[in-house]
């Protein structure tokens, strides 16, 4: 089990006060805090190598090129990658997701074909495919979740079919925290020969991931929701796949030849890598992945489990509170979504932030399908990570009951 | 305490009654808001006879400031010409510190022609909650400028 009390120290935007009370910081789904491990890095790196990588000849260039690379092999061996040349470096998850639908579902589809999605999804593993399927002419169908808020597969056969030509799915939801059935509907989608996408935007952060088990083809996931600095990421594919994937962008440094009228690109992974990279981004979250893998993950998602069924038993003592998401501690992550009474989630923000420096998330969590879905405008999400503890749990609950005195609910 | 002055209890008053809430049957004009990053969405309907508006209806979701400041504005419309509604749109807005951000507006003043609407001076204190306040309002100047081409649009079949 992992020493939360001692990993907070590594933090030290936890110091800090909001309203005269200590941070109590709930939105790591949104982002997560970073340790001084990964701020070091970034430090490090401009005080003593920065330079260009792939370019130069001198010392700092071989020197930043090395931590680039260096980084990508830790972001590829943290999730059980075959090769570091799987693993592609983007802004983020949004930018990997459009890689691969620009990148292969521009190419590859056509009038009559399918792109399977769920109504959990984020709107980065949404909106890239409808324009997709504007391009094409295909057509996206839909997974409904189920009563418990886990994804409903007894439709499955009905709607996966050889038309399918592409599955995307949320490995987490970053609304009900519900964990995507992403080996079984693998199984499934490569069976009528289907690749499957999967947003790992929640997922890689918060549990213990191996591409080969987990039976997707593309992973996208985001440096910054796993410790890591804002503007970077990765895009995890299979070699044979990426080798035939199309690059989204074009530009130096992914290519092997340029001519006027046509280039050829660069073998993997810097094919898919047009302009200066975020180098110093990578270096930080190869620190990242190291800050984790230092901790183990199996804890990671341990703690997780634990705080999350602390949260969730106090909750349940809040009059008029109502959970969005999975009871089951197994299907779900640690965001916790939830609305109470007819007080709403930017109301319970605001006084969160004000009577007791809670952070949490309030809106729509840019998956307004789903909010349609589960019949609600907005909900207030609060989501846990590593340096969480308990008498976090505490102060978020005093602030929802002094939401209720404000509002003279009960 | 901030809470407090935000959370005044007119304010809430208006959010679980809001005045006027519907549609018009006949509106002459009709305008739609959200709030994209937050999902609060406000509608207005206005009728408006020889300049003045002589009926108000809105509908909303979102939350206590943004409900609030709409049901108010609802009632605060009605009966007056378009120039006043300006003008009360830009009082509000620099009460509210949208307008000439240094110089607010102390609505409480005598004279002042916002009444109610002065309970929303506290949003002031929560500068990411101004956008909430001003979202009825930003469809309220929607329809005045719908309202202003449809005049133009009518004045220019006459001529």
């Amino acid at each position: 089990m992992l020493d939360a009390a001692a990993i907070r120290k590594d933090f030290p935007i936890l110091e800090r006060e909001v309203h005269g009370k200590p941070l109590v910081y709930l939105d790591s789904s949104a982002t997560t805090q970073k340790p001084l491990q990964v701020i070091d890095a970034l430090d490090h790196y401009y005080r003593t190598t920065n330079a260009n990588v792939h370019r130069g000849a001198h010392t700092l260039a071989q020197e930043a090129t090395d931590a680039y690379e260096g980084a990508r092999a830790k972001v590829a061996s943290f999730i059980r990658a075959a090769t570091p040349r799987e693993v592609i470096f983007t802004k983020g998850t949004t930018h990997g997701l459009n890689t691969v639908a620009y990148g292969w579902g521009l190419e590859q589809l056509g009038e009559g074909d399918r792109i399977l999605l769920t109504v959990m999804e984020h709107h980065s593993n949404l909106v890239p495919w409808q324009i997709i399927a504007r391009h094409t002419g295909a057509e996206l169908v839909y997974l409904d979740i189920a009563a418990d808020y886990t994804l409903d597969l007894s439709g499955l056969e009905d709607v996966l079919d050889e038309r399918v030509k592409i599955v995307s799915v949320s490995g987490m939801s970053n609304v009900t925290g519900t964990i995507g059935p992403v080996a079984e509907l693998a199984e499934a989608a490569h069976a009528v020969g289907a690749i499957v996408v999967v947003d790992g935007a929640q997922l890689v952060p918060h549990l213990p991931v191996d591409v080969d088990t987990l039976g997707a083809d593309f992973l996208a996931f985001s440096a910054h929701k796993m410790l890591g600095p804002t503007g970077v990421g990765a895009l995890w594919g299979r070699a044979e796949l990426l080798e035939r994937m199309e690059p989204f962008e074009g530009g130096g440094e992914m290519i092997s030849d340029v001519q006027l009228h046509e280039s050829r690109w660069a073998p993997l992974p810097h094919k898919f890598e047009a302009g200066t990279p975020p180098i110093a981004g990578a270096i930080g979250f190869g620190a990242a992945v190291d800050y984790l893998t230092g901790v183990g993950m199996d804890d990671v998602r341990a703690h997780e489990i634990e705080i999350t069924r602390y949260a969730l038993e106090r909750l349940a003592e809040v009059p008029d509170l109502k959970v969005y998401g999975p009871a089951d501690l197994d299907s779900r992550g640690g965001a916790v979504s939830f609305e109470l009474a007819d007080i709403h989630a930017h109301d319970l923000a605001t006084i969160l932030d004000e009577e007791q420096g809670v952070a949490v998330r309030a809106g729509h969590h840019c998956a307004k399908p789903l909010m349609r879905r589960l019949d609600v405008a907005s909900t207030a999400r609060a989501s846990f990570y590593i340096y969480n503890v308990p008498s976090d749990v505490d102060a978020l609950v005093s602030g929802l009951m002094r939401a209720r005195q404000i509002f003279g609910v009960g | 305490m901030a809470l407090d002055e935000l959370y005044r209890e007119v304010i809430l008053d208006h959010y679980r009654n809001p005045r006027r809430k519907g549609t018009l049957t006949i509106p002459h004009i009709h305008a739609e808001g959200q709030n994209p990053s937050c999902g609060d969405e406000f509608s207005l309907d206005i009728a408006v006879d020889d300049g003045k508006v002589v009926d108000a209806a809105i509908q909303g979701i979102g939350c206590s400031i943004s409900q609030a400041s709409g049901s108010m504005m609802a009632d605060a419309i009605v009966g007056r010409t378009v120039p006043e509604i300006t003008d009360l749109t830009r009082q509000f807005k620099r009460m509210m510190s949208i307008e000439d951000g240094d110089n607010p507006v102390d609505g409480s003043r005598p004279g002042s022609v916002l009444g109610d609407l002065e309970a929303l001076q506290g949003v002031r204190k929560f500068p990411v909650r101004i956008k909430c306040a001003d979202l009825p309002w930003a469809t309220l100047e929607d329809a005045l400028a719908q309202l202003e081409g449809a005049n133009k649009g009518h004045g220019d079949s006459e001529t």
